[in-house]
């Protein structure tokens, strides 16, 4: 009788391990998705590239002023594409950061809970608005707005996308930044308060530095998405590549390029059609690096106050 | 009995299904002369519903490929057929007629803000178009001394658009030659949007786009320095289009017939049809109707069963299409 259990047991017993070991098996395929999938991207990426730059200068590449790849003299230098997205990054990295912090800041030191209760969902609103719906609203509302401030400013420009993508990247940097900020211990903020500070004083003086590497994740991570956005720009900032930091003209970022080309019809395999693997790698290159600081900065400088 | 009755509901069901049409003109081509045809079909379709019409839209060159294959029965074309696409054809022993069908006009656009352009010419359009000036020609005052110094911003067709085609040949003299420093896009909505919120711009693309949004944009009159053509500029309408002082910016657009099929009556139905009634129908697509009178030549030149293309290979910007037809027909 004892052995007839034990014989269930161990039949239950194996029948449970192997639903464990498919399950694991489960969860391992899921997880070597996202490689599989950065690895692949990576390589087609490669691959293209490479037969790219067989046929154009590398140099020619990484330091010519003019883009026209699709016209019938081929100009391949990316420079213009990339002050295009490095303008759009910074107009927005400049509304998104100020603002974001500020709203992490005052949600955490100074706002009452009920009104905490009011603008925490609101922003979590704003970043569910779709990219597409940005841009339109860029078009047809901020840039009317923006001419009759400046009235030479053409119809697509680097101005009115940069701002709307620093609102739409605004709850990136400012949920992060209250993480970190909440994730200051209690007691340093007590004993600023002890030793007589402001609240002003304790926020800019204790907190903030106590939570940098946080709020330095959020911001680098707010620029690698501004940086790969691509409907707002697509949209409202224009799709002629042209080698200038001046916000109220028109320009044509790496994302939109890569828009532009999918979207036509450029026969696969020419030389046209390979710029845009080319672009894509110089766009992963600069996403890629950003990310791999924030990781860095986040290793560095977290262990500080655990 | 209820079954039987399912029985001859299913049989009437399924055999409309396995509809046995008379005969089928199968026609591919041009994407620009697609609207033309597709409603030229579509309204033949309920005059002649046994005779199936198939419109495919491979791009001229796509259309004649398959046409000089023997595997169409009409083409459509936004430029005359090539000297190579003839030899395709002869090789394979495929005769064709041409037939214009309509104009299409390029029309030169700035904002409505604009009230320094009062007419462009064909070497103003030239200078601010043609590959040299690249990165060199930035302001409008570059392009005519008495304009002020206001940033010249450009928007016009993709390079895979047919317009493109035609606007680079008829301005800068050789097709596919351009400057690439401008909003270059296949999507006219794209262009209309730049243009019109754009003090300093200048755009172009067909004409049926500027009526779509006239409000927003002024059309700008053409001066092709053609002294024949008369020496004002000219704006695009149907009759300057027509008359030829529109110049070098209207276009026309053809079919092309194989001879085979001509002689198929359900062909010549079709295109009897289509002659007929693409005066309200081109008119209706937004593009611009022939005269009367050249759509009469162009019927007749398909009831004489007048084989070869008009152009000979030659460049068709600017051409007095009922000059050309009428000499050819005699």
């Amino acid at each position: 009788m004892s052995n007839f259990f034990r014989l269930f047991s161990n039949i239950t017993e194996n029948k449970a391990k192997i639903k464990e070991g498919i399950i694991e098996f489960v969860l391992l395929l899921c997880s070597l998705v996202t490689i599989i999938t950065t690895a692949g991207i990576i390589v087609i990426l490669t691959v293209d590239t490479y037969a790219f730059f067989k046929e154009v200068s590398i140099i020619e590449f990484f330091t010519g002023t003019e883009w026209t790849p699709l016209f019938e003299q081929k100009k391949f230098g990316i420079l213009p594409l990339v002050t295009g997205t490095l303008l759009t990054t910074i107009i927005a990295i400049s509304v998104a950061v100020p603002i974001g912090l500020t709203i992490a800041i005052y949600l955490n030191e100074y706002a009452p809970k009920k009104l905490t209760q009011v603008i925490k969902p609101t922003l979590e609103i704003l970043a569910a608005i779709p990219t597409v719906v940005y841009g339109f609203f860029a078009l047809v509302f901020v840039t009317p707005i923006l001419q009759s401030i400046f009235p030479t400013l053409s119809g697509f420009n680097a101005l009115s996308a940069g701002l709307v993508m620093g609102v739409m990247i605004i709850p990136y940097v400012s949920s992060l930044s209250e993480d970190a900020l909440r994730a200051v211990p209690n007691s340093l903020r007590e004993a600023s308060y002890g030793m007589g500070a402001t609240r002003f004083q304790t926020a800019f003086k204790v907190m903030i530095p106590a939570a940098s590497s946080g709020i330095i994740v959020s911001v680098i991570l707010a620029i690698s998405r501004a940086i790969g956005e691509t409907m707002i720009v697509a949209i409202a900032a224009g799709q002629q590549p042209r080698f200038t930091f001046n916000p109220l003209e028109s320009v044509e970022t790496i994302t939109t390029y890569i828009v532009q080309v999918s979207m036509g019809d450029v026969p696969q395999g020419s030389l046209e059609y390979r710029t845009i693997f080319a672009a894509g790698i110089t766009l992963f290159i600069f996403t890629f690096i950003l990310n791999s600081i924030s990781f860095w900065v986040k290793k560095k400088y977290q262990e500080r106050y655990e | 009995m209820k079954k039987l009755f399912l029985f001859a509901f299913l049989l009437v069901l399924t055999s409309s299904c396995f509809k046995k049409y008379d005969a089928k003109i199968t026609i591919d081509g041009s994407s620009s002369v697609y609207p033309i045809t597709e409603a030229v079909a579509e309204e033949f379709r309920e005059v002649e519903p046994d005779i199936r019409v198939t419109v495919g839209v491979s791009g001229t060159g796509g259309g004649f490929r398959k046409f000089t294959r023997g595997e169409t029965d009409i083409s459509n074309a936004s430029r005359p057929i090539t000297a190579i696409e003839i030899k395709a054809a002869q090789e394979n022993g495929i005769e064709f007629i041409e037939i214009p069908v309509a104009y299409d006009g390029l029309a030169v656009v700035v904002s409505t803000e604009n009230d320094f352009v009062d007419y462009l010419t064909i070497s103003e359009l030239k200078k601010i178009w043609e590959p040299e000036a690249q990165g060199v020609i930035k302001s409008w005052k570059q392009v005519r001394e008495s304009f002020p110094d206001v940033p010249l911003n450009l928007y016009g067709a993709g390079t895979s658009s047919g317009t493109y085609d035609y606007f680079t040949e008829a301005v800068v003299g050789k097709a596919k030659s351009s400057r690439g420093d401008y909003t270059a896009s296949e999507d006219d909505n794209v262009l209309v949007q730049g243009v019109s919120t754009d003090k300093g711009g200048l755009g172009y693309f067909g004409l049926a786009y500027y009526s779509e949004n006239a409000g927003k944009l002024k059309l700008v009159p053409i001066d092709d320095e053609n002294p024949e053509n008369g020496t004002a500029p000219v704006l695009p309408s149907a009759a300057s289009v027509n008359d030829g002082s529109y110049g070098p910016l209207a276009r026309p657009e053809f079919i092309y017939v194989s001879l085979k099929a001509a002689n198929d009556p359900y062909v010549q139905k079709f295109i009897k049809f289509y002659m007929e009634n693409a005066p309200v129908l081109v008119e209706e697509v937004g593009y611009i109707p022939l005269s009367k009178e050249a759509y009469q030549i162009a019927y007749e030149r398909f009831l004489k069963k007048i084989p070869g293309s008009m152009f000979d290979d030659k460049s068709h910007v600017g051409v007095d299409l009922i000059k050309i037809l009428r000499s050819e027909n005699e």
